[in-house]
């Protein structure tokens, strides 16, 4: 801890301290009748207009992992990594439909998690069970990989000590997060995100701005970048990667952008704040305006090529003792920006961790106790327990994620949340095909399930990353050549990659229709659907609408 | 293909043309389309700024669908769009 960069320091931890008065403060923010209810702990009240639902949901989507990943990416293998740009463009025009029917059903029926619908449309709590599972084991990972982000920037800040004091920053801002969550509920972020947002716009604009006239232009960059990427790379003989995408990734970076999109909105933490939301219009509006962060998104991916044009070498992580590629967004702030300015930028990704981290803790709490503890452990409970229980969930959370990080390398994290993306996008055809079309009979969507989550394991196990020398969980692009189903390859030879979670999801969705049919023929009984065609229209100013927030 | 009935309630698929627009952007999959260098803009390859040219017409897409679509002339006051804005929920 010799080095420490006190300018730097100061600077985050004021703003830090700023959030954290926010944090507690929120709970008194357009204050309920009751915060003993998971409409209002939960959601915010259900009602957070234009504004507010553009911050969270930015903050929500775009997090402190994703700024310093995506450009890490690029800096690694170049063009492959701005897939995040063509992903965040095509998810919102996908979504915006069937979010505002997921919105609807959610308003009237009084869902909370995307499980509480699969429970009300099929009938089914194993069904319900299985989106629940998947909603949480996705979700995990993610928690922890904010604090990979978080880290990152306190060790650019010369807070790099080895084994748990090395840890100990990250544990006391985790700490502090969790207290005001538990306090605020979904509030807390809400408020918090608006400081986050506009600091990230701040540093986005700046340095987009000023970095490439410092360092010659972005044509000087990309030539630059082409000729360091092209240069073969010591471990594997082969280049890193080009600035233009080649014939054998093109495929993965379409699929991988197509694959991200669809699951972005499973995630229960992104369903989390647009149920928050008054009403559709506020939904609609704001999958017109959400993709200024896609710009943002994109221009900072492009930090990536700065950073090898700036000659950035990513920092030695003293905690485990490798090269920590996450780094390279802040070691490039650091080199060039003045102390105060890479101040404001540190807590900006600082701060970017604890909205997502917020949320995430706050989604994966509802689904327990609406979807598990509700369900299975306690029936008759009341309101009053449920929203007592999920504030302590989210505390279990968090402690969880913080333990991971600390007691187990990071990059388990992140082999985690590589799993994650593909696990949650096969609760596609359960929780948003359903929204539109019950014709899938529940047992055909549970045998979905069973093939997608574990064809798309056995896949991802299978592929090696020869860069890093790991043989399993290496990445998510699998060579169209190495597809075995039931050890016949289809497209044997062929190098072309595929991402894996849509191969999986194509699998899950033949299998779904054929038991489905099956399941017809043979007149299995397929549930009662608690769900009424006028529910998926519902909007704010309807008479009769159920109440929020009542015992 | 709404059914309208006589409570008012909308039921069933609403489905407007207008909403195909929404496929428009998906045109950014077509890697092909734009995996080229050239022509540069501000020194940026093709491949970078035909993307960031795509935020743009995503917009402009799900705008129109947004426009176009509205549910009848909405009752509610407008949206003012400001943090207090958020007060009357209660009220509500």
């Amino acid at each position: 801890m010799s080095n420490l960069q006190w300018p730097e320091l100061i600077i985050f931890t004021i703003l830090f301290a700023l959030v954290t008065v926010l944090g507690f403060m929120a709970s008194r923010w357009q204050r309920g009748s009751t915060l003993d209810h998971l409409d209002e702990w939960g959601l915010g009240g259900r009602k957070f207009g234009s504004w507010i639902t553009w911050f969270l949901l930015g903050g929500d989507l775009y997090t402190a992992y994703t700024f310093v990943a995506v450009p890490a990416l690029v800096f690694s293998a170049g063009a492959l990594g701005l897939y995040a740009l063509p992903y965040t463009i095509v998810v919102y025009p996908i979504v915006l439909l069937p979010a505002l029917r997921m919105w609807s059903v959610s308003r009237v029926r009084g869902y909370v998690t995307p499980a509480d619908f699969v429970r009300g449309r099929f009938g089914s709590p194993i069904l319900a069970l299985l989106v629940a599972i998947t909603g949480i084991v996705a979700t995990m990972p993610y928690i922890a990989l904010q604090l990979v982000g978080l880290e990152a920037v306190l060790r650019t800040m010369g807070i790099n000590g080895s084994g748990i004091v090395g840890h100990l920053p990250l544990l006391v801002a985790f700490v502090i997060l969790a207290f005001y969550t538990y306090q605020s509920g979904l509030r807390a972020p809400a408020l918090i995100a608006f400081v986050k947002d506009i600091l990230i716009y701040i540093v986005i604009l700046v340095a987009i701005i000023y970095l490439p006239s410092k360092l010659g232009g972005w044509s000087h960059i990309f030539d630059t970048a082409a000729k360091k990427l092209g240069t073969p790379s010591p471990a594997t003989g082969k280049p890193a990667g080009s600035i233009l995408l080649t014939a054998n990734n093109q495929l993965q970076y379409a699929t991988l952008a197509l694959g991200s999109a669809l699951a972005l909105f499973l995630y229960p933490h992104s369903l989390t704040s647009v149920l928050a939301s008054r009403g559709r219009s506020v939904i609609k509006r704001n999958m017109v305006a959400l993709p200024a962060y896609s710009l943002v998104l994109g221009l900072l991916a492009l930090l990536g090529y700065v950073a090898i044009t700036a000659g950035v070498k990513p920092l030695t992580n003293a905690a485990t003792g490798k090269a920590d590629g996450n780094t390279i967004v802040p070691v490039l702030f650091d080199s060039q920006f003045s102390s105060w300015f890479a101040g404001i930028a540190f807590a900006a990704i600082g701060i970017g961790a604890l909205v997502p981290a917020a949320i995430m803790s706050i989604a994966a709490a509802n689904l327990w106790t609406r979807n598990i503890y509700k369900e299975y452990i306690r029936k008759n409970a009341t309101p009053q327990e449920e929203a007592k229980q999920a504030k302590l969930a989210s505390l279990v959370v968090k402690l969880g994620a913080v333990a991971v990080i600390i007691l187990i390398d990071p990059q388990f994290s992140i082999d985690l949340q590589l799993i994650g993306g593909v696990l949650i996008l096969q609760t596609l055809p359960a929780v948003a095909l359903a929204l539109y079309t019950r014709w899938f009979h529940r047992w055909g969507l549970i045998a979905g399930w069973v093939v997608g989550i574990g064809w798309g394991l056995i896949m991802l196990y299978g592929i090696p990353n020869p860069a890093n020398g790991k043989q399993h969980f290496g990445g998510s692009a699998l060579a169209l050549g190495n597809m075995s189903i039931f050890g016949w390859h289809p497209f044997s030879g062929s190098q072309v990659q595929i991402y894996v979670g849509f191969v999986a999801l194509i699998a899950n969705l033949v299998v779904a229709a054929i038991v489905t049919v099956i399941a017809r023929r043979m007149k299995i009984f397929n549930g009662t659907d608690d769900t009424n065609a006028e529910d998926y229209h519902a909007d704010e100013n309807d008479k009769d609408l159920r109440p929020i927030g009542v015992h | 293909m709404s059914t309208e009935k006589h409570d008012g309630k909308v039921r069933g698929l609403q489905f407007s043309p207008w909403n195909l627009l929404l496929i428009v952007p998906l045109l950014v999959l077509v890697t092909p389309l734009f995996n080229m260098d050239g022509p540069r803009l501000f020194g940026m390859p093709f491949f970078y700024w035909f993307q960031f040219l795509f935020v743009a017409i995503g917009v402009l897409s799900t705008w129109i669908v947004y426009m176009m679509t509205r549910d009848k002339p909405t009752v509610d006051a407008p949206d003012k769009l400001s943090v207090e804005d958020l007060d009357e929920g209660d009220a509500r």
